[in-house]
């Protein structure tokens, strides 16, 4: 049995707070550096600002984009683990220190209704799995609202298949548009039911960017979708082009004999995340 | 690459000059405002009472920055998605509003309304944050300081990166 401190806890995660807002992923950086390469006119323009702006945030220490988001909290915790605080309390102070600190945008409101301003960007949103193991992971995902907005569910019949899937995704981006800030990281759930399926296109954006889907027929479906998405033109921030989605990531899950439930969560190209593994 | 400096007499007629996909770099005096501000304006408007702040010949920004770190004049601030702000289009002509910036398409009402009332749309490029930063040299807080990062605040500019998105001919840079 290991057992894990509050101060541990909340340490760990301070620093990666502290950090991920500062940076965007490897694999993000390289596909949209390729893309750079493969665009022109006012498409070419509007990658550059995007990776001039990667490197004004790192060389200065500016946070990529102001909106700093919610913390979306993905944790996978250990059958032999002991831990020895509240899970939640310790995280939510950790992140609220990490976005004082780093003079980070407090953008959560404590009632959806009156809309007063929690002052301190928490709490986090938590989705905590319990898995085999000695050991804890966390994944933590300050997601900003221009994409998340733009994001959908839809409860499909059994008979809507495969084309009712690939529609529904590939309307959702298209109306999307400019707004979810493109090139995009979708991220699509199947099956499951209405909350489920909606956590799996979540769970698919933590994907790695270069990885394939074991699953084969749901690794054609990316690459189908991903063709459809970046044939339709958006571009670069909505101004055009080839590159809309930097990558398509679909995740399923088995569901009921009468459900086809289908999510997507869109990602924008400030695409952060931090891990801590304890 | 266009320069203009929104603080000069002429600066008005050279804005109506502008066509869709123009590349302008945008010197002097802008503002901040974004959901809660553009709210709290048609409430005062509503209700008859006195701005805080005079917006004629304004050019508002969609943003709202992170905290400004010691030795900075501004945190990160890019541009809120534009769209959420259609429903205050008609409200900028009447509160002197020459030009807006933000991101993303609008709604085809929302361009209708800038183009009979001559108010150009710049989008300057979303999520760069830290690239449109480097461009802003001052920032006071003039309005609605409550709001916090939604508080209405002057910025000076200088050569911050615009393209124009709706010319005063309604024409979009969207297909």
């Amino acid at each position: 049995m290991k057992i894990i401190s509050s101060a541990q806890l909340e340490d760990a995660v301070y620093k990666a707070a502290s950090k991920m807002c500062f940076d965007v992923d490897k694999n993000v950086e390289s596909a949209l550096r390729n893309a750079y390469k493969n665009e022109q006119g006012v498409a070419k323009d509007t990658l550059n600002d995007i990776l001039q702006n990667i490197d004004i945030s790192r060389a200065k220490h500016i946070p990529l984009c102001q909106d700093t988001g919610i913390v979306i909290v993905f944790a996978e915790i250990g059958n032999e683990v002991f831990l020895d605080c509240d899970f939640e309390s310790t995280i939510n102070a950790a992140i609220s220190k990490a976005y004082k600190d780093e003079y980070l945008r407090k953008s959560v409101v404590k009632s959806p209704i009156e809309r007063k301003n929690t002052g301190d960007n928490t709490p986090a949103i938590f989705h905590v799995k319990l898995v085999k193991g000695d050991s804890v992971k966390i994944t933590l995902c300050p997601k900003g609202a221009g994409s998340e907005n733009m994001g959908a569910l839809k409860m499909l019949a059994p008979a809507d298949g495969i084309s009712g899937i690939v529609d529904f995704v590939v309307e959702t981006v298209k109306k999307a548009g400019g707004k979810a800030c493109p090139p995009l990281i979708v991220g699509v759930g199947i099956g499951g039911d209405l909350e489920e399926c909606a956590l799996l296109s979540k769970r698919a954006l933590l994907r790695d960017l270069t990885d394939t889907n074991p699953v084969r027929s749901l690794a054609e479906l990316e690459v189908s979708l991903y063709e459809k998405i970046n044939n339709l033109g958006i571009g670069a921030m909505g101004l055009g082009g080839k590159t809309t989605a930097l990558a398509v990531k679909v995740e399923a899950y088995p569901c009921h004999i009468a459900s086809l439930p289908v999510a997507v969560s869109l990602m924008c190209h400030a695409a952060r995340h931090a891990e801590v593994i304890l | 690459m266009i320069k203009l400096n929104l603080d000069t007499p002429d600066s008005s007629s050279v804005l109506k000059t502008l066509k869709v996909g123009d590349r302008v770099l945008l010197t002097g005096t802008i503002c901040t405002a974004r959901d809660a501000a553009h709210k709290e304006i048609k409430n005062l408007l509503d209700s008859g009472e006195k701005l805080p702040f005079d917006f004629s010949g304004a050019v508002i920004y969609y943003a709202g920055p992170t905290d400004t770190p010691p030795g900075r004049v501004i945190g990160s601030i890019g541009p809120t998605t534009s769209a959420r702000m259609d429903a205050y289009a008609s409200m900028m002509r009447q509160i002197g509003v020459r030009a807006v910036i933000g991101k993303g398409e609008r709604s085809d009402k929302a361009r209708e309304t800038f183009m009979r009332d001559g108010i150009i749309y710049f989008i300057a490029t979303g999520g760069c944050g830290a690239l449109l930063s480097d461009a802003i040299k001052s920032c006071e807080v003039v309005a609605f300081p409550e709001l916090g990062c939604e508080s209405i605040k002057k910025l000076t500019v200088e050569d911050f990166p615009v393209t124009v998105a709706y010319d005063i001919k309604g024409e979009s840079i969207f297909k």
